[in-house]
């Protein structure tokens, strides 16, 4: 079905069977051809009295699709195999499966649910993975994203990312909250409530902290959270503004855009707010500075040049050098975890859309057909692009894989979400 | 009449912000680590504010023929220190010359009371990047606190802040808007 697909607004996926108030409806939208998708027949899983909705099989299926990188045999009317242990591969080769995926759910004693399930490669007829797992149902979706972790690093070669979470910030009226959510925007919980803005989060290397901008103090000025306990900081308050920070990979320092000296510059300081050091120096714009992988570089906005580009310039400072020369605006870098890609946000005839940049050539490429793209942030995995967008007027959040050709949106209904962060 | 009206819609907005500063306080589970700034209006500035207006008929002023205004200096309607937006025009940090007699008035007040702090509050029109445009409202504050150097502010009275596009005082989604939003406000630290 994918395969033909040319241009077709798909699934309504969560929606379907979705008991709960606060169900995301989740689109996902797949452009273009479907070159080398993998053909993967997801069965029903043998479903247990009482388990919590929706089926673990639809929320990998949505994982799985929302990467673009597979497409599904219809198996829609196929029962649930009684015995996963025999399930007639061959058969789903035969209409093109190259993977099947079976899988059961047992309730077990203490209201826990045992979840079962085998990946099995259709052409060899032979197991690539096979898990069983014991949980309670608030595991419910963490299980099912790890088995679509496991199904997409075995077909793949690449690790999955749907076990990872993201940041962001949600506004309603005039109240700001920072939640942090699954990767598939579900399971949303509050980590900072303020009736003045809030922006910028980042997640720390390790995924136990988030740095963000607050402007509850009536200026911008960086804190430092710990998701596990809920204590904060202030990393960096100096006069003027405080913003713009970024891990670096070592987890014990920020770099982080100040005013103190005047024009908004970038600096370095260690998460602790000791050890402040100045890196650029001028009387411009430097602004939202992010590190490459290995530490090394840094790349960030300035308009140095007369018009907002992005630069590279070595994280111990230095001169820095232009990397984006199509159009007048371009802003809001973010590195691949390979460190091979920049995608950041440019501006084409009064569209801001995401362009992923490829470092070693330099070609840029247009991932997005909106109009309104803000905060770029690649997976863990490097293997999409999540990003804030408008649509009828309100903030939504999306992820685009990097040929552009499948794009999802995660946010759920009637909240204006943005600022979003791809964590570990 | 204009700038009355502006000095009490003024009035409304500092009352407006410090309202929503009481509730601004953000959430977390660290203990004391919620701390209120005193940096902007006070809900008791505010009334402060709020009654001088009302005094300043009570005094009658026309009566002894002076004209003169009794009450802070700063709310002066006749006075140019009474405006208190600097806008600018697209892309722009150039301060334009029709703020000079507003700029001026300011900086003379700084002048003749030291202990006087002032926080140039630099904003920016919607589109594009946050962090960016924070940087560009921070550019527009950065040129009003040059301006107001130059006319003898020091330093330790000043501190130009950004709220980017954080917080339009204007948030339709046209030119007019986003001109109204491309404005650098002048707020005392007692007020």
């Amino acid at each position: 079905m994918l395969r033909t697909a040319l241009f077709l607004p798909l699934f309504f996926l969560a929606l379907l069977s979705a008991p709960f108030s606060a169900r995301a409806a989740m689109e996902i939208e797949v452009v273009g051809g479907a070159a080398n998708k993998i053909a993967i027949a997801l069965l029903p899983f043998g479903a247990a009295p009482n388990q919590p909705a929706p089926a673990i099989a639809q929320i990998v299926g949505d994982d799985l699709k929302r990467s673009g990188q597979f497409s599904f045999l219809d198996t829609s009317g196929t029962p649930p195999a009684a015995d996963i242990t025999r399930v007639n591969a061959g058969a789903w080769r035969s209409q093109g499966a190259e993977a099947v995926v079976v899988g059961q759910v047992v309730a077990v004693s203490g209201g826990r649910f045992e979840v079962k399930f085998r990946l099995l490669d259709a052409v060899k007829q032979t197991q690539l993975a096979g898990f069983s797992y014991t949980i309670a149902a608030g595991q419910w979706r963490t299980t099912a994203h790890q088995i679509a972790d496991i199904i997409y690093e075995k077909l793949t070669g690449t690790r999955g990312a749907f076990s990872s979470r993201i940041a962001y910030v949600q506004k309603q009226g005039k109240r700001y909250e920072l939640k942090v959510a699954d990767a598939d925007g579900q399971n949303p919980r509050t980590v900072v409530r303020s009736g003045e803005p809030l922006i910028s989060p980042a997640f720390s290397p390790d995924g136990g902290s988030l740095v963000y901008v607050s402007f509850e103090d009536k200026k911008p000025i960086v804190y430092v959270q710990s998701l596990r306990d809920g204590g904060r900081r202030k990393a960096a308050a100096f006069k003027g503004s405080n913003s713009a920070p970024a891990w670096a990979p070592d987890g014990r320092r920020l770099a982080v855009v100040l005013t103190r000296d005047q024009a908004s510059q970038i600096y370095l300081i260690n998460v602790d707010g000791s050890g402040l050091t100045r890196l650029t120096r001028g009387g411009n714009i430097d602004t939202e500075p992010v590190f490459s992988p290995d530490g090394q570089t840094l790349y960030f906005t300035s308009d140095r040049g007369g018009s907002p580009q992005i630069y590279r310039m070595a994280a111990s400072g230095g001169e820095p050098r232009r990397l984006s020369f199509n159009g007048s605006y371009n802003v809001s870098p973010t590195v691949s975890p390979d460190g091979r890609y920049l995608a950041y946000i440019g501006r084409d005839g009064g569209r801001f859309r995401v362009m992923l940049h490829d470092l070693a050539n330099g070609q840029t490429r247009v991932l997005t057909d909106s109009a309104r793209d803000e905060s770029p942030s690649f997976a863990p995995n490097g293997q999409s692009v999540l990003y804030a967008t408008v649509q009828g007027g309100r903030g939504v959040l999306g992820t685009v894989s990097l040929d552009g050709k499948t794009r999802a949106r995660l946010s759920e209904s009637g909240i204006d979400a943005r600022e979003p962060d791809w964590g570990p | 009449m204009n700038k009355i009206l502006g000095a009490l819609l003024l009035a409304l907005t500092v009352s407006a912000c410090s309202t929503t500063g009481k509730q601004a306080t953000v959430e977390d589970r660290t203990s004391g680590g919620t701390t209120q700034s005193a940096t902007t209006g006070t809900a008791a500035g505010t009334g402060a504010e709020t009654s001088g207006l009302g005094a300043d008929g009570a005094t009658g002023s026309a009566l002894d023929g002076s004209g003169k205004y009794a009450g802070d200096p700063r709310k002066d309607p006749a006075s140019p220190i009474s405006k208190r937006s600097v806008y600018f025009d697209f892309d722009s940090f150039v301060v334009k010359d029709e703020y000079s007699p507003a700029l001026e008035a300011h900086a003379a007040y700084l002048v003749s009371k030291r202990d006087s702090r002032v926080i140039l509050q630099g904003n920016a029109d919607e589109r594009g990047s946050r962090e960016y445009n924070l940087a560009l409202g921070q550019k527009r504050a950065e040129a009003v606190r040059k301006a107001l150097m130059v006319l003898g502010a020091t330093d330790a009275q000043l501190e130009a802040v950004s709220f980017g596009e954080e917080k339009p005082r204007d948030e339709a989604d046209s030119e007019a808007a986003y001109a109204e939003n491309r404005r650098v406000d002048v707020v005392y630290g007692d007020e």
